[in-house]
């Protein structure tokens, strides 16, 4: 159910959540110093090419990581196998996508 | 002493009245049921001394090698209940069959793979080299599927190769004497492979032997990182 490879992909979008994890933790705690306006989060966002990337990069490590993990879990508890489990997983990442990077654009280039 | 029977096993429990005495294994207590009270009880032994791997069952819900299990370590207020090896098909009352243990032995290349004939010297073995060290932690294995009864990954996943064919894998691996690597790397990074072991640790916990399958399925998945990385260049 997994092989090496979608182990190995789950690893390392692992590897690269870990150090976004962080840094998503640390500018949370530093945005709500004073209040949290959308204003001041799309000041800081809007525009910036790190800002995109930083997200960006996250929502692409979000999608393969969970996508693999929640094959994982429909195949033990649910019994979901094959064909059904492939498209189930390719469902899962492409939503995770769709739903991070339409936010991550909206802060930054739209 | 209840003894849960056939595929339903949950469903077809048989109470029977039991002799204590002082020194008495399960294994015992079963052959007591099968010879005085249900003859037509099927289970399944040979050595009595814990070697071949042959009556595991389960013990109040948990397995265990029947034959080295004291009763009186099990007894729940004077009562035990037996069924049949957990994540193996019945084939009647406690016996079941061990095809698909096997059967997964060999699917992770759990065979020896020689390149030397007769009128080659035999190569040396150093027993205190580190890849020894790690063969040698696993290869006082009895083959009496506890460890894969104990297995949840096993219960929801019927294509995992499970702990004991892995970690025959990783003895193999390691051996001086064996020279499938490849096959074998191959053989634990498919499907039903290394990799969906979730480090639960059921294996080790209730190995008889008191092996540690987990940490060799470990060893395995860092094996074949390693490999998948210079594979690639």
């Amino acid at each position: 159910m997994l092989d090496l490879r979608l182990y190995m992909l789950q690893r390392i979008s692992a590897l690269l959540m870990g150090p976004l994890v962080l840094g998503h933790l640390a500018v949370m705690i530093y945005a709500i110093q004073g209040g949290l306006s959308a204003a001041e989060i799309l000041g800081r966002t809007q525009g910036s090419v790190l800002w995109f990337l930083f997200y960006g990069t996250f929502v692409v490590a979000v999608s393969i990581h969970g996508a693999i993990g929640l094959r994982t879990v429909a195949h033990e508890w649910g019994g979901l196998k094959g064909h059904p489990l492939n498209v189930f997983m390719w469902t899962t990442g492409a939503g995770l996508f769709a739903l991070g990077a339409r936010a991550v654009w909206a802060v930054t280039f739209a | 002493m209840t003894i849960e029977r056939g595929p339903q096993a949950a469903q077809a429990q048989h109470v029977f009245e039991v002799p204590a005495y002082d020194n008495q294994t399960v294994l015992d207590v079963v052959s007591w049921v099968q010879q005085n009270a249900d003859p037509t009880l099927s289970y399944r032994f040979a050595c009595r001394v814990g070697m071949c791997g042959s009556c595991a069952m389960m013990v109040n819900g948990v397995p265990r090698w029947t034959c080295r299990t004291h009763i009186s370590k099990v007894l729940e207020g004077n009562a035990v209940t037996i069924g049949p090896l957990r994540n193996l098909p019945v084939i009647k009352d406690l016996a079941v069959d061990m095809d698909p243990f096997f059967d997964k032995w060999v699917a992770a290349e759990g065979v020896h793979h020689g390149a030397l004939t007769r009128d080659d010297p035999i190569p040396p073995v150093d027993a205190a080299s580190p890849a020894r060290v790690e063969a040698n932690a696993g290869i006082e294995c009895i083959n009496c599927s506890v460890c894969y009864a104990a297995c949840d990954t096993v219960a929801g996943n019927p294509d995992y190769l499970g702990p004991a064919a892995l970690q025959r894998a990783w003895t193999l691996l390691n051996d001086a004497k064996d020279t499938g690597r490849v096959a074998i790397l191959d053989a634990v990074s498919n499907k039903g492979g290394c990799h969906n072991c979730h480090s639960m640790g059921s294996c080790t916990t209730y190995c008889p032997n008191e092996l540690d399958p987990m940490t060799a399925i470990a060893g395995l998945k860092r094996e074949t990182a390693k490999s998948f990385f210079k594979r690639r260049r």
